[in-house]
């Protein structure tokens, strides 16, 4: 029963292995990718490990303080220049390695050509803010 | 309404309805919905036996259900199975459907939840808050559990090291909603302890008592983490510890040894000692010699090198900690703790820094930063 994160990135991970741009695919692999995403979420609904999902639009910037009475700093949009959250999905699972397995699964979602995209996602685990009762 | 005695009735009822011969998860079914009823019926007419009367409002539910469902023939088998009414003991029952929920077909998320909603009768939501997941995963979980266990008879013996293993699942996952689980655990431990004269159950309970002693102390008010040394001992549950090490006492005497005896017996001598300084470290390495022997676990004997170090002096915990797998959880924060005792700070404080990084959680992560910032500290006055 532990939490990770599934981070699904525009950019900024190595090369997908099916690297063909989402908007030069055809409506019906669009709709196949689409499709799968769902069955995946409501497999994981169905097994009870899934937590929460969604997408994230391609435009973010960064912020900063800039120092009393100023408005903060942002340097963007620049979104071609940083690496960008496409959308994230949290699974709650029994194990390392489950995790990995789901990852690798969705990593499959149907691309170009209807074959896998065989995209890279960062699968980064929960910290929990209660310590372990055990640890002495 | 007494909430806590109705609470405690549903494993039994679940159980007797299970042995009259329903399937666990109609039982579980009708026994929610007798539930209802007597929320509704009992404020203005209290029963006089509840128990007695939930299993007559849960036995006609489940034969309604089972007269819906199933076939004219298969309905008068069952109605020509039940036995004549009247009390029953349950104790037998109620371990059983320990044995159910903990069933080894289930993973130990699956285990967990079914164990808290059939055993200790927490609500679908509670449940699900307490593990921070959506109520429609949770309900998904419970009723994949209970398809897993469709088929699996009551009369089989079933396996309590699963049981003990999955209550302590849950005692570890301390609270974080309106449900406590670690009380729920031990609430639930309490209970199998009474129905069982197992050894390690004992060994169990008196672990969970002896850890839950010392909750206040182990946080701060500001929800740091703080180490066993530096707890204010006086913040102590001195009855709870007096509790477990006589529960655990008893276990001892019986002379059948398991880790959760050698687990809790280490945990009763560190609650022994008056100041940090009086720990009985010595007698302490040897249970953890005893838990090596037992489980052979890398984790043990990390911990055991640990214990080393404070029983024969730094270098000794660190010559046995070289021979463990430096990918162990906690291996960096232990080697850590015991170069900064052997006076080597600047290899202490990089390693804190390692282990704040591997923390697999928040106060586990800011007490090791804090530490590493503390030596980081003293090494620039230093120079």
């Amino acid at each position: 029963m532990a939490k990770y994160l599934l981070l699904k990135h525009y950019r900024g991970a190595p090369e997908a292995v099916n690297d063909v741009p989402i908007e030069q695919w055809t409506p019906e692999e669009f709709e196949a990718h689409m499709q799968y995403m769902r069955d995946f979420m409501k497999r994981l609904e169905g097994s009870g490990e899934f937590v929460d999902a969604d997408a994230l639009a391609p435009k973010g910037e960064w912020v900063r303080y800039d120092g009393p009475g100023r408005p903060p700093v942002t340097d963007g949009p620049f979104a071609e220049t940083k690496d960008l959250i496409a959308g994230w999905m949290i699974i709650d699972v029994d194990s390392h390695e489950r995790a990995v397995e789901l990852a690798g699964e969705l990593s499959a979602a149907p691309g170009a050509g209807g074959r896998p995209i065989h995209e890279w996602l960062e699968l980064r685990p929960f910290l929990a803010d209660e310590a372990p009762a055990v640890t002495e | 309404m007494d909430d806590a005695l109705l609470r405690s009735l549903i494993p039994e009822v679940i159980a007797i309805l299970c042995r009259r011969g329903a399937d666990f998860a109609a039982a579980e079914d009708a026994v929610q919905d007798a539930l209802v009823e007597a929320l509704r019926v009992w404020p203005a007419d209290p029963p006089r036996d509840p128990k007695g009367w939930l299993v007559a409002v849960a036995w006609r539910r489940f034969i309604d259900a089972a007269r819906a469902e199933a076939s004219r023939r298969h309905r008068e088998e069952l109605v020509d199975r039940e036995p004549a009414p009247g009390p029953v003991t349950t104790t037998d029952d109620t371990l059983q459907l320990y044995f159910l929920c903990a069933h080894p077909s289930l993973t130990p998320a699956s285990a967990v939840a079914l164990t808290l909603r059939a055993v200790g009768g927490l609500t679908t939501q509670q449940i699900a808050r307490a593990y921070l997941v959506p109520e429609a995963t949770m309900a998904q979980r419970i009723s994949r559990a209970k398809r897993t266990i469709a088929g699996v008879r009551l009369t089989a013996p079933g396996d309590l090291a699963t049981v003990l293993r999955v209550l302590y699942l849950v005692f570890n996952e301390g609270y974080s909603g309106e449900v406590d689980l670690a009380v729920e655990a031990i609430r639930l431990t309490r209970q199998l302890a009474g129905m069982t004269t197992d050894e390690e159950v004992a060994g169990l309970l008196a672990l969970m008592l002896l850890h839950h002693a010392r909750r206040a102390a182990r946080t701060s008010p500001d929800g740091r983490l703080v180490p066993l040394a530096e707890q204010d001992r006086s913040l102590w549950d001195t009855r709870l510890i007096a509790e477990g090490v006589d529960v655990l006492q008893a276990a001892l005497a019986r002379d059948r040894l398991g880790e959760y005896q050698a687990q809790a017996a280490i945990a009763a001598l560190h609650a022994d000692a008056l100041t940090a300084d009086e720990t009985d470290w010595v007698q302490i390495v040897e249970w953890y010699d005893e838990l090596v022997r037992l489980t052979d676990s890398p984790v043990v004997r990390l911990n055991r090198a640990v214990a080393v170090g404070q029983a024969d002096g730094a270098r000794a915990g660190l010559a046995a900690l070289a021979e463990l797998d430096p990918a162990l959880p906690r291996h960096a924060a232990a080697a850590a703790y015991l170069h900064e005792r052997d006076g080597d700070l600047v290899t202490a404080a990089r390693l804190y820094a390692e282990a704040a990084s591997a923390a697999a959680n928040v106060p586990e992560r800011d007490h090791l930063t804090r530490e590493a910032a503390r030596l980081n500290a003293q090494l620039r006055a230093r120079s």
